[in-house]
Parts: structure tokens; sequence; C-alpha cells
């Protein structure tokens, strides 16, 4: 069979629709992003100041060095923060859509439900978990074949990570009673 | 030729049966990891490794960065085939690439991109490997504050050469330098913003933030961005190899142009995907039909493929020399080089002869050998990208978990890798560049440490730093390159008013 052009079509079922509303715009995230950035900044540069920001007999004290940065941190997002400011009143450019934003939900959220599961429950309980439900629920694959592909890649991963490498990763009650 | 006979040793210890092996799989997961979207080699690399973490450091740096190569290749395929660039190097590949397989010539445009990038990294390593010992020899008199000054350098480069809007580089670099020094301090023992909690007293690691950084925030990215993939299908025949082989030498001036600007902004910390598009540029400005370009011409492949590689490889050099890494993915192997219990610097080349040339005889092999592999391969390949996205993106999610748990068997890195997930998606979405809060956060304590003592040494005198015609030079370098922009436009302005002087008399 000749090969060479042949197409290959990957259609995906969830991409977000044109014209979707808009939910916030950058000017607003790059404010927001700003202000947190300065919190950061006094904080960090608060404690280093506590921890000593000037220099003693043996040279600059430990909060030194990190303390400028923390100066120099907070006038990068206080310029940058005018400048958002400024640019606020031309024109608006759409951060993320709604219909983005519900497609990074479905993935940001089972995200952290594993690492939830993760601490409690071990890591390749949570592993199959995640990838048999994402699978199934957001992909909207076959049953049988989430939980097959969820069985075999969490059991790889045991046998390359656990066994072969001894890289040992976190385990719950399943794999305590299994004797692991 | 002192470096020929260590490099035959490096070829030496290089050729064993396992190393080999290593070679072989590390270049078939880089591809896989360039083909998938939401993976890209600095994460590649940074998942892939915890694997290492048992190895010896010669076979652990043999197989990462035989990774890095194939992420490096895995990238033009589907970029040429699918018009999607796995990385942000391969954009301009994409330009003539794609319309070439869109006329059916999707296997010359292949060849042409595997073969280029081979001939832009074997001229960077030919480079890394006369040049690298010499700075290293060199580099050994430097003392604390030649080397803070280095460090300077390579931050106010990122800042006045960067495309991205000054205060965004600023921003991400102080961060990171910032975040670099949580933890105990190395000099004085004392604990620094740690809040007296007992999980940031080991200090961020910089592995944990960066495959937070780049494997979970381009997870979030693609499934908001994702559209129906279209494309073509490919099998290279020998054939078609050897006909773009046969019209090679037609195209060396473009050819060496390329490799030329890759290896010299891979060195400076400029990075591959300046080298690419610049490649791609001056070779359409240099052409005689210019406007051919972008509608499917060998050259529009040619020239940014063998820059953005060129590039890819020489960031390997100021990392190797000075333990300055040129890009993100070099950052990350000097991370690695640090677990393994490796110092990375000047002497390197003095203790560690069998691993620095072990290593730069693997860039020699894994690239001969990675350029057979993906000739072979590419129809496998391409098919990776029919496994549905919803199967792909939980299993990236485990694995970057794997990874950054590995790094300190700590729970709570789980927890961090998730946080710079969030940090580096809302990060990309405005514009801040990751590249050089990475760069911040593998160097900040380095830098620090190199201050201080050069700080203590002069009795707290800033001038040290203009204590000897080298250090002078290198920080006087490093204050106008960082102040380059206002300078160029200064000049810009001067240049003008005399040529508006010079016609009006």
């Amino acid at each position: 069979m000749s090969q060479t052009d042949l197409e290959i079509v990957v259609d995906d079922p969830t991409a977000p629709e044109e014209n979707s509303p808009s939910v916030t715009i950058s000017g607003t995230v790059e404010i927001i992003v700003c202000l947190l950035l300065l919190v950061l900044a006094a904080i960090l540069g608060y404690d280093n100041w506590r921890t000593g920001a000037s220099w003693d007999s043996t040279g600059p004290e430990p909060g030194y060095f990190p303390f400028y940065l923390s100066v120099i941190l907070a006038g990068g997002s206080l310029y940058g923060l005018i400048v958002a400011l400024v640019a606020r009143r031309g024109a608006a450019e759409t951060f993320v859509t709604r219909a983005q934003a519900r497609r990074v939900t479905k993935v940001f959220v089972p995200t952290l439900l594993f690492c939830l599961v993760t601490q409690f429950l071990g890591l390749y309980v949570a592993s199959f978990l995640l990838i048999a439900g994402f699978m199934r629920l957001v992909g909207k694959i076959a049953l049988w074949k989430s939980l097959l592909t969820a069985f075999l890649f969490t059991a790889i991963m045991f046998v390359t990570f656990d066994i072969a490498f001894d890289v040992i990763m976190p385990k719950g009650p399943l794999e305590a009673a299994f004797g692991y | 030729m002192e470096a020929f006979g260590l490099l035959l040793h490096g070829f030496a210890v290089l050729l064993t049966w396992k190393t080999l092996a290593l070679m072989m799989i590390g270049l078939v997961l880089g591809i896989f990891v360039g083909v998938l979207p939401g993976l890209g080699g600095p994460n590649g690399v940074a998942i892939l490794l915890p694997l290492t973490f048992t190895m010896d450091p010669t076979s652990a740096i043999v197989m990462l960065s035989c990774i890095y190569w194939g992420a490096l290749f895995g990238g033009a395929i589907t970029s040429i085939l699918f018009n999607i660039p796995g990385e942000a190097w391969s954009v301009a590949t994409t330009f003539d690439g794609y319309p070439m397989a869109q006329q059916g010539r999707a296997a010359e445009a292949l060849t042409a991109a595997f073969t280029s990038s081979f001939i832009g990294s074997l001229v960077a390593v030919l480079l890394i490997t006369f040049l690298a010992p010499m700075i290293s020899s060199f580099a050994l008199k430097f003392g604390p504050p030649e080397f803070f000054a280095v460090y300077l350098l390579t931050f106010c480069s990122f800042v006045g050469l960067g495309r991205e809007a000054k205060h965004k580089t600023v921003i991400s670099m102080s961060l990171g330098l910032l975040l670099a020094g949580v933890g105990m301090d190395t000099v004085s023992g004392q604990l620094r913003m740690t809040f007296g909690s007992s999980e940031l007293l080991r200090g961020i690691n910089f592995l944990v933030a960066v495959i937070g950084l780049f494997g979970i925030s381009e997870i979030l990215l693609t499934m908001e961005e994702r559209l129906a993939l279209r494309g073509h299908a490919a099998s290279i025949s020998l054939r078609v190899v050897l006909s773009v082989w046969k019209d090679l030498p037609k195209y060396w001036v473009t050819l060496l142009r390329s490799s030329f600007i890759g290896c010299w902004l891979g060195i400076t910390p400029g990075g591959a995907i300046a080298a690419s598009f610049m490649g791609y540029n001056l070779a359409k400005r240099f052409a005689k039909d210019p406007e051919s370009f972008g509608k499917g011409r060998i050259e529009g492949v040619f020239a940014p493929e063998t820059a953005a590689h060129a590039s890819g490889t020489s960031a390997l050099l100021p990392m190797l020399a000075l333990g300055i890494p040129g890009s993100g993915t070099a950052a990350i192997l000097l991370g690695g080089l640090m677990v393994w219990g490796l110092n990375p610097g000047p002497l390197l080349f003095v203790e560690h002869k069998d691993f620095v040339w072990g290593l730069i005889a693997s860039m020699y092999l894994g690239n001969v050998v990675g350029l057979v592999l993906v000739l072979t391969t590419v129809p496998i390949f391409a098919s990776i990208l029919r496994v549905p996205f919803a199967a792909v993106a939980p299993m990236i999610v485990v694995s970057c978990a794997i990874g950054a748990y590995a790094i300190q068997n700590a729970m709570f890195d789980i927890w961090l890798m998730l946080g710079f997930g969030v940090v580096g998606y809302v990060f990309k979405k405005i514009g801040i560049a990751l590249a050089p809060f990475t760069l911040a956060l593998v160097l900040g304590n380095r830098a620090e440490d190199a201050f201080r003592l050069s700080m203590i040494g002069s009795g707290g005198d800033l001038k040290v730093f203009w204590s000897n015609g080298l250090v002078g030079s290198i920080t006087t370098l490093a204050i106008v390159l960082l102040f380059w922009p206002a300078i160029d436009a200064l000049l810009g302005r001067v240049r003008w008013t005399q040529r508006t002087r010079a016609t009006s008399c």
C-alpha cells in the first residue's frame, strides 16, 4: 500500500465553538497578576528584612541578596501594573472565552482531584482513576477501552518505577494489601 | 589535537551494549515527546529525569541528551505533516514544510528537515568539541567576581536582547532568583523565606517547578486551544532520501549561514526560537526570488531547521564549559548534573573527563542514530497523533506527578507542581516568558554565592567587578546589554540626525 499521501484526520468532538463570549480580558488578568506579585514581593521583602538585609562583620547578611531582588520584583510589577492600567483604555484582548474556560476546567479539576487522591490512596490508584475517568467522562471513549488503558498504563508505571528503577512512589491501602 | 584523543576515549566509554541501548530508548522517548502535543523538549527531559536517578552519571546524561535530540527531531514531524509546530522553534519550519506536504512532497520535506537538523547539530558539536575545552581551561582562572560577572551577563542579555516586554522579563527573572533563595542559606546556614514551614525548608526544587511550568501548564493550554487535526501521512523511501541528499551541495550557503546563526544564538542565551526565525528570514532575503518562500520551497525547510538544531546543540557549550545553560533544556540537564553529584563548571573537564567526553561523543553518535531512526520510523510516529487527546492528557499528568514526587520523595512537591502549572498557564497567556524564570531558578544560588564571596573578598566594595580587565569588560558588557534597546535607539537617532544634516547641507 502506498502511503505517500494518505490523509490523517483527527476530529476533536469537544472542539471549542467559535464566537464564544469572553470571560475576562488579558488586561484585567495582567492587573491581578501584577497586584499578586506586588503582595508577594512585599511579604518576601519583609521576611528578608527581618532576617537581616544589611552588612555585618563577615559581609552581606543572608537576607541581603533576596531583599534587593524583592525590590526589583516589586519595581517590575509596579511598572507592569501601570502599563496594564494605561493599556486598559485601548483594545481589549480576550484572555479566555467561556468555551475555553470550560475546557480548561475539564482538565484542571480532574488534575486537582488526582493530587488529592494521591495524598490519601497513593499514586497508582489515583493514576488508574484519573485515566479511566478522564477517558470515559471527558473523552467519551468506550468504558472497556478506558479501563484497559488505565490499568495497563498504571501497571507499566508501577513495574518501571517501583520495581525496575527503584523509584518509590507514594502508596495507599490497596498496595499495602498486596504487600508493597 | 588533544581534544581528538579525548573524543576517541569518549567513544570508547560509550560503545557498550548498555549505553547504546539506553541511547535508543532515549531517542525513541524523545521523538515521542516531540510529536505529542502538550509535551516538549524541556518537560520531556524533566519528567524522565527520575528514571536516571539510579544510573551512573554517564549513562544518565547519554539517555537524557538523546531524549533531547529525539525531541528536536520529533518537532519537525508534526510541523510538516500537520502544520502544528510541536515546539516553538519548529514554527518557522511550518512556513514551507506544510505547503510541501500539501503538494504531496511530504517525504521530501521531512528528509530535508531531518538532514538539515543533523547538519546543524553536527556543526555545533564540532564547535563544542574544540571550543569547550579551551573555554573551560580559560575559565579555571575565574574567581567569584568573574563568575558573578558571567551570570550577570547571562541575565542582562535575556532582558536586553529578548523579544518580550522588558519589565515582564525582569519580573520573571527576579521571581526565579527569589524562589531559588527559599530554604536554607548556603553561606550562613540560616533559614530564609520559609515562614516556619518545614516543607519549604528543602527549598523550591527547580525540576518540580519546571515540570509544573512546562508540563501541567502545557496540558491546560493544549486543552484550551486544541482543534481538529488534519494532516498527511508519509513514509520516506530511500529514493527520495537520496535525491534530496544529491541536491544538498546546492544549498551549502544556506546551510552554513543557518549553522552559524544557530551556534551564535545558542551560545548567547537567545535560544533556538530566535535562531530558526532568523535563519529563515535571512535565507529569504538572500534568495533570488523571495516571493517563492512560503509556497513550499525546500530551502525554507533547510534554513530554520539547521539553525534551530545548531542553536539547541550549542546551548550545551556554555553549560559544559562554564556551568551556565544556554537554553531551558540545557538548564534542566544542568539540574540533572547536580542531582548526580557533579558540580557543573570548568572543573568538570578536569575532574570528570569520562563524563564530559562521553557526553560529547554521545552527541555525535546520537545524531547519526537519530537521523537513521527518524527516517525509517516516521509513519509510526505520525500515527501517534491518532491517539485521542483524552487518553494522552491524563497519562502526561500522571507522568508529571511521578517525576515531581521522585525528586525528593515529597507529596508537597506534587502540590507545588500543580501550583506552578497554574502559574505557567497564566504567565504564558499574558506574555511573561518562562525561560528567564527557569534559568534564574537554576542559577540563583550559584549567582548569589559568587556575589557574596566576591563581596566578602573585597570588603563590600562594588569596584571588585571592575578590578581587572577581564571582569571589568564582562561586567561592562553586561550593563551595555541590559540597556541595549535604549542604546540602540540613541545610536539610531544620532545616525538619523547626521544623515538629515548631511542631506540638508
